[in-house]
């Protein structure tokens, strides 16, 4: 089991307020992932439930037990850390079995689990070498070695994947989201990468100011974001965001269009614009369109061949019905 | 760009480190070769190198009047009791200030560095008349107490270096994997500090093997270490130059013989962990 409740939550430092009171439910066996930019309280709010961190007011339950000040040991939970924190004068398998030596576990039982970590995660072969003889990947997967066979009651991932180069990145995303499909613990998972939250999380919860934004499911976010920065934040490439003449055409203060729901036409378009810079992926190109409406670039996704090159002129039409309207003060209107 | 080295300055460079590094020897060699000299070759005017008739007489004559094996085993147990105790007590300290600290840890730690820029003899009559009052003067238990507290600050200050190179994350991780305060400390913190402890326990017991100041004034006969033995044969009925060379010999070569064998980490210790 591993629900976890926040309820009203607040940490300060000093007195600088870094999360203001906040109330969260995470459901057991969800996958939830933290995203905000940097400096947002995403991390501090998962060391919270970690218990790396007092919590200056409110209340942390796990499985309805009030756990708001139990030390981290006490709680039940595993956590994978950024640097893989694994400790360096330990062998892979002694890393692994530490949490369980920690427990009290008998000899055989820890074997037995050691095996089967190591096997899930490949890692056989390198069980009796030092964290500094592995590869970045291979240290992370120790590091979730280590976590999954204390079987915690949730897992939380402090940015586990951003010391990995591009490629092992997707790779790992992969591993994890196997890994919660089979084991099916609950996963709170802190990022600012946009991508890993929209590819891995059962619910999103976007964060600004340790202010929660909007929490709902990817799909949610990225048809209805609550407000402006929530519609900027998901999406890749972001989403344009027009104020002016053509948002009070929609009886709004600003519109939203997303680059994938702007149509490249021959003429009479909306937009009427200079081709900039444009980036060709193969099976999309990315257009940055400079208009009149608009201080910076649009960007446009086009399929993978149009012939447009730099300078030249280009005709827009957004698809009416996936604009997004927002109020003066940033929020969506329905 | 390299900087371009030409062999004359290497020469140069060379006989000059030669140079100041035989001056810094030159001491300990002089005293070597006195302890083998006669009483009245030591003395003699000019002085003597390498060809003299080389004895053993001193050597012999300082056995027999003084009680070397005494004098080594109080050092001996002095300098180890007061840094194994010292690191018991800094172990802990120094975690405290590197991974808790407060506002005020840097103060705490200048304040700690700053008793040892107290003379020692203006707490010479305090500390006296508490042994006194213990009934503990010359006494083994009061010079590891004493050294310990006189080299504290140091020892604190070191691990304090060590510990800060350690990531915290490590040790949240402990924590997270189960682990209370005291096995943090013992599979973790102290294991990847290992060299750094180590480095601090060889200094500290050099410093505490030559502590000459408390060592000769607390004892007389019964916890005596070897500083005392050395100052024994400056005696008042004049200066015994190859007795008092032979005793140096005795006393210094024994770290001497340990500062050889461990180096590399005794540089670490110095250099409070600079150079890897």
């Amino acid at each position: 089991m591993g629900r976890i409740t926040l309820d009203k939550v607040q940490k300060k430092f000093g007195e600088a307020e870094v999360i203001p009171p906040l109330d969260l439910t995470i459901e057991d066996g969800e996958f939830v992932v933290f995203v905000g930019p940097s400096g947002c309280g995403k991390s501090t709010l998962l060391r919270l439930i970690a218990g790396l961190e007092d919590v200056t007011n409110g209340e942390i339950r796990i499985d309805g037990n009030p756990a708001t000040n139990l030390p981290p040991a006490k709680r039940g939970l595993a956590m994978v850390f950024q640097s893989y924190a694994l400790y360096p004068h330990m062998s892979v398998r002694k890393n692994i079995a530490f949490p369980m030596k920690m427990a009290g576990m008998d000899q055989a039982e820890q074997d037995r689990r050691i095996a089967k970590a190591a096997e899930a995660l490949n890692l056989t072969d390198y069980l009796d070498r030092r964290p500094g003889q592995l590869s970045g990947g291979q240290r992370q997967r120790v590091a979730i070695g280590r976590a999954i066979v204390r079987e915690p009651a949730a897992f939380l991932f402090d940015e586990p994947l951003s010391n990995l180069d591009a490629a092992l990145r997707v790779g790992m995303r992969m591993e994890i989201s196997e890994l919660h499909a089979k084991l099916q613990t609950t996963m709170v998972y802190v990022t600012h990468d946009q991508v890993e939250a929209m590819t891995m999380a059962d619910k999103i919860v976007v964060l600004r100011a340790g202010h929660i934004e909007q929490v709902g499911s990817p799909l949610e976010l990225y048809h209805s974001p609550r407000n402006t920065f929530v519609a900027s934040f998901i999406g890749s490439p972001k989403m344009n965001l027009l104020t002016g003449d053509i948002a009070r055409s929609h009886d709004a203060t600003t519109i939203g269009i997303r680059p994938e729901h702007l149509d490249v036409v021959e003429r009479d378009g909306t937009f009427v614009g200079r081709v900039g810079v444009s980036e060709h992926l193969g099976s999309d190109t990315f257009f940055h369109v400079h208009i009149p409406q608009m201080e910076e670039p649009m960007t446009v996704r086009a399929g993978g061949e149009v012939g447009l090159r730099h300078g030249d002129t280009i005709h827009l039409h957004p698809q009416a019905d996936k604009i997004h309207r927002f109020d003066a003060q940033g929020l969506r209107v329905a | 760009m390299a900087r371009a080295i030409t062999t004359q300055k290497k020469i140069m460079w060379t006989v000059l480190s030669w140079g100041i590094g035989l001056l810094i020897f030159f001491p300990i060699m002089w005293t070597f070769l006195t302890s083998f000299k006669t009483e009245a070759t030591a003395i003699s005017d000019p002085p003597v190198w390498f060809f003299f008739d080389w004895t053993l007489e001193n050597y012999a004559a300082v056995l027999e009047r003084s009680n070397y094996p005494l004098a080594l085993t109080n050092s001996i147990v002095i300098a180890l009791g007061s840094t194994l105790l010292g690191i018991l007590i800094a172990v802990p300290a120094a975690w405290a200030m590197a991974f808790v600290p407060g506002k005020r840890t840097k103060d705490v730690l200048l304040w700690m560095l700053s008793t040892k820029m107290l003379p020692a003899v203006g707490v010479l009559y305090p500390l006296v008349l508490i042994a006194k009052y213990f009934d503990i003067m010359d006494s083994r238990i009061l010079l590891v107490m004493i050294l310990m507290l006189i080299n504290l600050p140091i020892i604190v200050w070191m691990l304090y270096t060590y510990f800060r190179e350690i990531p915290g994350e490590i040790l949240e991780a402990a924590r997270m994997d189960g682990a209370n305060l005291k096995n943090e400390i013992i599979y973790v913190l102290t294991p990847m500090a290992l060299p750094g402890i180590a480095s601090t326990i060889l200094l500290n017991i050099i410093l505490a093997w030559n502590e000459a100041f408390w060592t000769i004034i607390l004892t007389t006969v019964n916890a005596a270490p070897l500083t005392k033995f050395i100052a024994s044969f400056s005696a008042p009925e004049g200066l015994f130059y190859a007795k008092l060379s032979a005793a140096s010999i005795m006393a210094i070569a024994p770290i001497l013989i340990m500062g050889w064998f461990s180096q590399k980490q005794l540089v670490r210790g110095l250099t409070f962990g600079a150079v890897k």
